[in-house]
């Protein structure tokens, strides 16, 4: 389903990753938690080097309701070294461009501490093209929205399993960036498979949009990122990410494994074509 | 607080239904994950129907009178108001099965679990009285119970933890985190994400996405209500001066205001120092809803402190932050030195061993009547919320 109408009208992140997509590439979007090492910003440089298309930075929340044990340990691990919105915004001022998009992610009550219009202002100045909140629902977006757009970040919603089928229309018509599929009902993290309802669940996402949809949660090896793109354009990467870091992976380190996470899906897309 | 002109009494401060989206005024609202959203609706829609339902209200008055030991009787405190020139009665939660006010919920969340077919509650916990009241509710009614609960809160609520797992209850450490009330709260909704088909998440407190700030507070009006007759039986003017309450998340609070908000009662709700959502907290959203939490400089929710656990949570429910706006309700806080010493002064001219959470309520009134901010005569209501005997060794290392 193409639809170059829409196409026409999305934004940075957006047209990003619908050109990679075109091209038969599947995207690939490694997270990092803002602040969670001093010199941080580098892996940023080594998740652009080794291949990703998109990069979600993490804005650290003292409770983060939805995330699990890993994302829990290095928003504690940030938090204590004494990483703030202000601070991590500030750190990617001084960044070159890496060439991808970052998407930052947090919690809504950073977004409301600051006010949703400055708060975006911010992120616009640092840099920043998305935004991911998974505790705003699209029933609470309002707010958010509008004030986004205008600021030029595009603010993607999440997609459930447990979405019935008219809200998911109503949330893949309203995310922009990409349409965020949760892969299974649970928190976020490390699975020892895919599960199974995000074959289903990206398959309902994509009968009623041709944004691209990347596949979250869970999604932690690379025969796991090749199984995902069977179903959707591309996939984050947390936990399995957080967890290298949090063990004392340095950016090169993470350049390996992302390199190995982006041959699968490489592979996959031939096997697939 | 010397103002004797009445207070104000707003349409939209005499706690009906929230507007739409679940909302009181700008608070409330249902920011639960996408994954929950569905869940919400879905005891929404249930709670809508079960309490219109005559045969749901009655099997629950049933089991608040049965089981829980319903209505509670409404106590002249009389050498206390003697001495404080004021006329005090107490609502006595204290005196429900489990020995505080949680039970009125957690009755009511069971039996609907049970009508939406879930085999299994989910509760968190934080002195343990919300979970005993769950895991007491589930053994009742046939159900499974897994309760969180902070590390910290276990080793300090040692009793409380076996209670629970003598009623069959699973009890779970929280390791992250403060280790506290929030924390649990936080694991609560994490494992509920992954449960949603065969449990029910019990909320403890008038906090959480919509419905869950508006159902507890229907579940806890059952003691504004009763007080409601009870003071009309008792008090020749009908209705006291002052309704009185203490305020963690805002339960028992919000259950008592309920029964009052549409007469001329001045309504006060009194938090811990260390954990004033209502008085100091700034606008926010944890766990689920829009409100007032502690917070930090840089938006990061700040840890509550109070020797009573029960009022140990950053935050405050949706409809309080609503009800200070407008001037209905008012907030203000004591300290724990003001908790404990009210706590020994009831036990002493009454005979009752208060919760710490509820001796804070008490304490308000105490100091109130002494530098006239309660006008002497006055007649004041106070819920008291729960026993005391959970308190006890708190209580042993003051005095």
């Amino acid at each position: 389903m193409t639809n170059p109408t829409l196409a026409a009208g999305a934004g940075a992140v957006e047209r990003h990753l619908r050109s990679r997509r075109d091209t038969g590439r599947g995207l690939l979007m490694p997270y990092v938690t803002g602040g969670i090492t001093p010199g941080w910003t580098d892996y940023l440089r080594a998740f652009a080097a080794a291949g990703a298309d998109a990069i979600e930075l993490g804005l650290p929340f003292s409770d983060p309701t939805l995330d699990g044990v890993t994302i829990q340990q290095a928003s504690e691990t940030a938090l204590a070294r004494g990483a703030s919105t202000r601070r991590i915004l500030a750190d990617l001022s001084g960044m070159p461009d890496l060439g991808v998009p970052l998407v930052v992610s947090t919690y809504y009550n950073l977004v409301l501490h600051d006010g949703p219009e400055a708060f975006c202002a911010a992120l616009r100045r640092a840099g920043v093209g998305g935004l991911i909140v998974p505790d705003l629902p699209v029933n609470e977006a309002d707010e958010l929205t509008d004030v986004a757009a205008a600021a030029g970040i595009e603010l993607v919603l999440l997609a459930s399993p447990a979405t019935p089928q008219p809200r998911l229309a109503e949330i893949a018509c309203r995310s922009r960036g990409f349409v965020y599929a949760v892969s299974l009902m649970g928190t976020t993290g490390e699975r020892a498979a895919l599960a199974a309802s995000a074959a289903e669940l990206t398959e309902r996402i994509r009968r009623v949009t041709d944004r691209p949809v990347l596949l979250g949660f869970g999604v932690s090896t690379p025969d796991q990122a090749r199984e995902a793109r069977r179903h959707a354009d591309g996939v984050v990467v947390g936990a399995a990410v957080m967890r290298r870091v949090l063990d004392g992976a340095g950016p090169d380190d993470l350049r390996a494994f992302l390199a190995s996470l982006r041959q699968a899906l490489d592979q996959e897309c031939d096997r697939a074509r | 607080m010397r103002d004797m002109s009445p207070w104000p009494v707003p349409l939209d401060g005499t706690m009906g239904e929230p507007r739409e989206r679940g909302r009181f005024g700008e608070y409330g609202g249902r920011y639960a994950p996408e994954s929950l959203v569905e869940a919400c609706r879905e005891v929404d829609e249930a709670f809508r129907e079960a309490w219109v339902d005559p045969g749901f209200r009655g099997a629950l008055a049933r089991l608040l009178a049965v089981h829980a030991g319903r209505p509670t009787p409404l106590t002249p405190a009389g050498r206390l108001s003697e001495a404080l020139g004021v006329r005090l009665y107490l609502k006595r939660e204290d005196l429900t099965h489990t020995g505080s006010h949680k039970i009125n919920n957690v009755l009511g969340q069971a039996l609907l679990a049970t009508r939406m077919g879930r085999r299994r509650l989910i509760a968190e916990t934080g002195a343990g009285q919300h979970g005993v009241a769950t895991a007491t509710a589930a053994a009742l009614l046939g159900l499974e119970a897994t309760v969180f609960m902070g590390e910290r809160d276990i080793e300090r609520q040692a009793l409380n933890v076996f209670r629970m797992r003598m009623l069959g209850a699973e009890v779970v450490p929280v390791t992250t985190g403060s280790r506290t009330l929030k924390d649990a709260t936080s694991e609560a909704m994490r494992h509920w994400v992954g449960a949603t088909g065969d449990s029910h998440y019990c909320i403890g407190s008038v906090v959480g996405p919509d419905p869950y700030p508006w159902m507890v507070r229907e579940f806890q009006r059952i003691i504004g209500d009763e007080a409601r007759g009870q003071c009309a039986a008792e008090l020749r003017t009908g209705v006291p001066d002052y309704v009185v309450a203490c305020v963690g998340g805002g339960s028992n609070a919000a259950g008592t205001f309920a029964g009052f908000a549409d007469t001329p009662a001045r309504l006060v709700g009194v938090e811990a120092e260390g954990g004033a959502g209502a008085a100091r907290g700034r606008l926010g959203v944890l766990h689920g809803c829009r409100s007032l939490f502690l917070q930090d400089d840089d938006g990061q929710i700040t840890e509550a402190h109070s020797i009573a656990a029960g009022l140990d949570y950053p935050g405050v429910g949706p409809e309080h932050a609503h009800l200070r706006d407008l001037g209905r309700a008012r907030y203000v806080t004591v300290t724990d030195d003001e908790a404990a010493g009210a706590a020994v002064r009831l036990a002493r001219t009454e005979g009752i061993v208060p919760a710490l959470e509820s001796a804070h309520a008490l304490a308000w009134v105490i100091r109130a009547a002494g530098d006239g901010d309660l006008p002497s005569g006055s007649t004041v209501l106070m819920t008291l919320s729960g026993r005391g005997d959970k308190d006890v060794s708190t209580l042993k290392e003051l005095l």
